[in-house]
């Protein structure tokens, strides 16, 4: 079992929880099969107020891969939403249904308010620009696994860093581990806040900001790439301009180490081309797989579930 | 000058930071106060150049924590047969429920009606609070 009895924000698990998290996806990557039935008989519900086929598809798999079931929405206009029903009472209600609840809001704290009036643990599969813990832990479980640990890595983050929550979040968890050291690359009007830099300085992590990817990129061991939505800025000027500003392409690649990895939360845009998709340092698409790895790990713990006898 | 007797029974609330006065007195409800009420402002002050200072002719039970959010350098004493029975120096409360609202339109508080929304205190310098569904910083 988890400290937590929901998973909000990534700062809810101890180090050793995140630990004891990876190991357990790690246990579960060698041996499908042998969680085939962990959750059998119990339900999930994944309440998606706004679209987001990947994350939802993510978790629904994981649960029936863990032989659970799935219930749920991924158009509140056919939920009791449509009728007026606040967000408590919905909490309470598909609370009598399930066992757990994923929910993916586009209000700051929706899945923090769910968990308060739910009889059983909640996800947060996304809340607005807040918080996104389990696309932080898929980022963790694949570095795991590519790398082997966190430890003495230098990790590269590129593109839109100012209004990249799972880049926060991410840079954020990686900092709690001993000897990392990150290359923030971006340009200037999207520079990575100051609150994310504070709570490095905090800690004394290193850190160094610039905005040549091809000037850096040769020093990383991770190099995380990130779209620029079109939905955080004002002006549609601006986004052109920014949107084009990094493009990984295969010239760049050739200055990367031999073993860097490049991951992406996707969807993408234009910022990797799809010529990068053939170079097998490009895990962003192993990266979904990993996803829904952690997620069935992560389902086991908040629902308690034994492991099974090998 | 203006010349204001010294309290028999109340509570005198100085050190207030000049322009802070009537917030704090709208704030405490001190209008609704059927008792005598003296809001002073822009007092000459050695300490502080100019103050606020407000004088209540009763004993009621003041809310610290409206206090301690507007202007936690603020002095209160408690005044009985005119002589100080209590002084207290405040500090910003470690959390508040029921005073502030959260300033982020895209928090879900805004849209979904909670009375009991808690805000942490992250910065007693600056008095900034942050919301506990959303974590923007707000203060009074």
């Amino acid at each position: 079992m988890l400290e937590c009895k929901s998973l909000i924000a990534p700062s809810d698990l101890s180090l050793t929880e995140l630990e004891k998290l990876i190991a357990l996806a790690r246990r579960i990557i060698q041996n499908p099969a042998r969680y085939a039935e962990v959750c059998k008989g119990k339900i999930l519900a994944s309440l998606f107020y706004e679209p987001s086929t990947r994350t939802k598809f993510s978790f629904d798999a994981a649960m029936l891969r863990l032989g659970g079931s799935t219930l749920g929405f991924s158009d509140p206009s056919t939920s009791s939403t449509a009728k007026g029903e606040t967000i408590a009472d919905s909490a309470r209600t598909v609370g009598q249904y399930a066992d757990l609840i994923v929910v993916r809001h586009p209000k700051e704290g929706t899945a923090k308010l769910m968990s308060r009036y739910a009889a059983c643990p909640v996800i947060n599969a996304g809340d607005g620009g807040h918080h996104h813990p389990t696309q932080t832990l898929t980022d963790l479980l694949t570095i795991d696994h590519y790398k082997g640990n966190f430890s003495g890595l230098t990790v590269g983050v590129c593109g839109d860093l100012k209004f990249g929550r799972t880049i926060h979040s991410l840079t954020t968890c990686l900092a709690r581990f001993q000897n990392v050291r990150f290359l923030f690359i971006s340009p200037e009007e999207l520079a990575m806040p100051v609150f994310v830099k504070e709570e490095l300085d905090a800690k004394g992590v290193s850190y160094t900001e610039t905005t040549s990817l091809e000037g850096c990129i040769g020093e990383l061991d991770v190099l995380y790439m990130s779209r620029v939505q079109r939905e955080r800025f004002i002006s549609e000027e601006e986004y052109l301009r920014l949107k084009d500003y990094f493009v990984l392409t295969t010239e760049k690649m050739a200055l990367a180490k031999p073993d860097m990895i490049v991951m992406h939360p996707l969807p993408r845009v234009n910022e990797i081309a799809t010529e990068v998709d053939a170079d097998p340092r490009a895990v962003y698409f192993d990266q979904v797989k990993f996803g829904m790895y952690i997620r069935m790990a992560l389902i086991m713990k908040l629902l308690g579930m034994e492991e099974p006898h090998a | 000058m203006i010349n204001v007797s010294k309290l028999k029974e109340g509570i005198v609330i100085d050190h207030i930071r000049a322009g802070h006065g009537y917030k704090i007195f709208l704030q405490l409800g001190l209008d609704a106060l059927d008792d005598v009420v003296v809001l002073m402002r822009n007092v000459e002050s050695t300490k502080m150049g100019r103050k606020d200072l407000i004088k209540i002719e009763t004993n009621l039970d003041l809310n610290l924590d409206v206090l301690g959010l507007i202007d936690p350098d603020v002095t209160i004493t408690y005044v009985k047969e005119g002589k100080c029975v209590q002084k207290i120096k405040l500090s910003p409360p470690k959390t508040v429920t029921g005073i502030l609202s959260c300033k982020n339109p895209r928090c879900i508080t805004n849209q979904e009606h909670i009375s009991d929304v808690r805000f942490h205190l992250v910065d007693a310098k600056t008095n900034l609070y942050a919301c506990e569904y959303c974590d923007a910083r707000t203060r009074l």
